[in-house]
């Protein structure tokens, strides 16, 4: 045990063991935080194995997920994660990191309390709310001025990679509708760890570059933004991570059904799907206990080893980012 | 100077400047209305239901505009005083370790808590359905959802948070106070009994508070273990929880269910914002 101070108190013996008891009481409170991860782990692999052993590969490799014909392949809720995703951080990104600028570099010091303290009050509200803003708000309104009039258009059809994204069922629920809920619920999140990234920057960098006449953008573009790079990415990573796994918000708007098409496979934004959180959630009530549940619990250990190695990686990187800079 | 902004390219880079800078406030100003429109709606429409009667009453199947979600309330709330009761012991005694050791396994620990923070809720929750649930219900077909279960969920969920800020506000604790008990010949756990964590206290019930506010909206983790009803039971069964309710009516057919999400949804944030005003005005409180 290399506490600070060692032992220093040699004066009543008579203490020792309360001390003892007082490292090992913390001690154990550590070791079962470690052993959460582990238990977390080992038993989703424990409750999962039934499946592991009847289905194999074909988990991750097959489509078709059909509890009446026992056919369980998680491949279309896996590609339906990763695009949900991606489209979220595709359209948080460049606002999110905007944003943070706005807020650690250019904004006058009256606007950036305030702006904060929205910022986390936005960040502390569930996702099952944003849910119901998405199915009653949003989906309307992409259904009414985007999808259809899209659809409608025949201008669209004659873009090559457009024509293939524009389509799909275009009755509401939709990919389209949770990348978006998405971006907005990662938005908060990542423009406040960006934020505090770029403030953790040394202020000799920016008066340096300034000095040498460089206008502020100069400043920001070519001397803040590159020794930020890391922590930034650690950041969207961190936002990826969130989008990921997220659950209830997802449910509400993505439709949870296979798209409409003769493979059931689409990459159309107003096509319905699924991300893998929301087969579970949605599944579950189904499911009977048996190679139903197990299965489903296969869906879990998927996105625990996932969302594990995407945190461990944004985190690293986070953390190296914030050592460079002191 | 005037001679030197006149040429041309100065004058672009000032606009390039100019740009930038209005891309950045655009952007921030396009975020913020976005989630201003959210929360105005949430208002606008959460009034409606949002009387007395929602608080008092349970679901009325026959006319659901007289029903409301006391027994949503009575479950959320007791449901965070069970995940309390978890996430204290274990994170606030790993807290005190990662402000007293500080070795290659204390990084450990503190590096898999920020691991277990990044872990999707709805995995936690699947974790107690499959150590505590599926095997019970195995024996008793369509038991085994409890109160206790969705209140172990949410507290494995705490625990890291409660870590952290247990963590943090002990590094703030002056090095000088530990020295000076330790000089005295108090021992270790005196030390931090007495002395530290008194100090610290303020910041550490403002942390369990604002990991309180954290988890108390989450719906997926309690979807797999309280599973939800319509009346006031034990904890010791299922029972139902305010983000479950706001789930259920959210996605029902009758829109006079969707309307009381709403106001459920305005009930739920007012819950987490008291939780995270109290916890401001405790820090206020102690700085005074």
């Amino acid at each position: 045990m290399n506490l600070p101070g060692g032992t220093i108190h040699g004066a009543g013996d008579r203490y020792n063991w309360r001390d003892s008891a007082y490292v090992s009481a913390i001690t154990i409170a550590s070791m079962v935080l470690m052993a959460l991860v582990l238990a977390i782990g080992s038993a989703l692999l424990w409750q999962s194995l039934p499946a592991i052993r009847t289905l194999g590969l074909g988990f991750i490799t097959s489509h078709e997920w059909d509890d009446a014909a026992g056919k369980y392949g998680s491949a279309a809720f896996l590609s339906g994660t990763l695009y949900s995703s991606l489209l979220a951080i595709l359209v948080s990104v460049p606002i999110s990191i905007c944003s943070a600028i706005f807020l650690a570099e250019i904004a006058p010091k009256w606007i950036r309390l305030p702006v904060t303290f929205i910022i986390e009050l936005l960040a502390a509200i569930p996702s099952v709310v944003y849910g119901l803003w998405g199915i009653f708000v949003l989906i309307p309104l992409l259904r009414d001025k985007v999808m259809t009039p899209a659809l409608a258009s025949p201008s669209i059809t004659k873009i090559p990679i457009v024509k293939s994204l524009f389509t799909g069922a275009g009755y509401g629920p939709s990919m389209l509708a949770a990348g978006l809920l998405l971006a907005i619920m990662i938005t908060p999140f990542i423009t406040a760890i960006c934020r505090d990234i770029l403030n953790a920057i040394p202020s000799m960098q920016r008066d340096a570059a300034a000095g040498m006449g460089c206008t502020q953008s100069e400043t920001i573009l070519k001397v803040v933004l590159p020794s930020a790079a890391p922590g930034l990415i650690g950041a969207v990573m961190l936002g990826f991570g969130r989008a990921f796994g997220e659950t209830m918000a997802v449910t509400m708007v993505i439709g949870n059904m296979t798209p409409n098409t003769p493979d059931g496979k689409s990459l159309g934004l107003f096509d319905p799907g699924y991300t893998i959180a929301s087969a579970m959630a949605n599944k579950f009530t189904e499911a009977t206990p048996g190679i139903a549940t197990a299965a489903l619990i296969e869906l879990g250990l998927v996105l625990f080893v996932t969302s594990m190695l995407i945190n461990f990686a944004a985190r690293s990187l986070v953390k190296v980012a914030m050592r460079r800079l002191g | 100077m005037s001679s030197l902004a006149r040429t041309p390219i100065l004058r672009q880079r000032r606009l390039a400047n100019g740009l930038f800078q209005s891309i950045c406030a655009v952007s921030a100003v396009v975020a913020m209305t976005i989630l201003g429109y959210i929360l105005w709606f949430l208002l606008r429409q959460g009034l409606e239901y949002f009387k007395p009667t929602l608080f008092i009453r349970l679901p009325d199947n026959v006319n659901p505009a007289l029903g409301g979600i006391k027994h949503s309330i009575i479950g959320s709330a007791g449901i965070l005083f069970i995940a309390l009761g978890i996430s204290l012991p274990v994170g606030i005694l790993s807290g005190i370790y990662q402000a007293e050791a500080r070795g290659k396994l204390s990084q450990s620990v503190r590096f898999l808590t920020d691991v277990l923070n990044g872990i999707p809720s709805i995995v936690i929750g699947l974790f107690v359905y499959a150590i505590w649930i599926l095997p019970y219900a195995l024996k008793h077909p369509g038991q085994g959802y409890s109160g206790l279960a969705g209140g172990a969920a949410l507290g494995i969920m705490m625990i890291p948070l409660v870590m952290r800020t247990t963590d943090e506000m002990l590094q703030l604790v002056p090095q000088s106070l530990w020295d000076a008990s330790l000089a005295l010949g108090t021992p270790r756990w005196r030390t931090m009994l007495l002395i530290i964590l008194p100090a610290a206290r303020n910041g550490i019930v403002t942390g369990v508070m604002l990991a309180l506010a954290r988890v108390a909206g989450e719906t997926a983790p309690l979807l797999f273990t309280v599973l939800g009803n319509e009346f006031e039971g034990p904890f010791t069964g299922p029972i139902d929880a305010l983000p479950l309710r706001l789930y259920k009516y959210a996605t029902s057919a009758d829109p006079v269910q969707n309307s009381i999400a709403w106001s459920t949804a305005l009930t739920l944030i007012l819950m987490i914002l008291t939780l995270s005003v109290i916890a401001r005005l405790i820090t206020r409180s102690g700085k005074k």
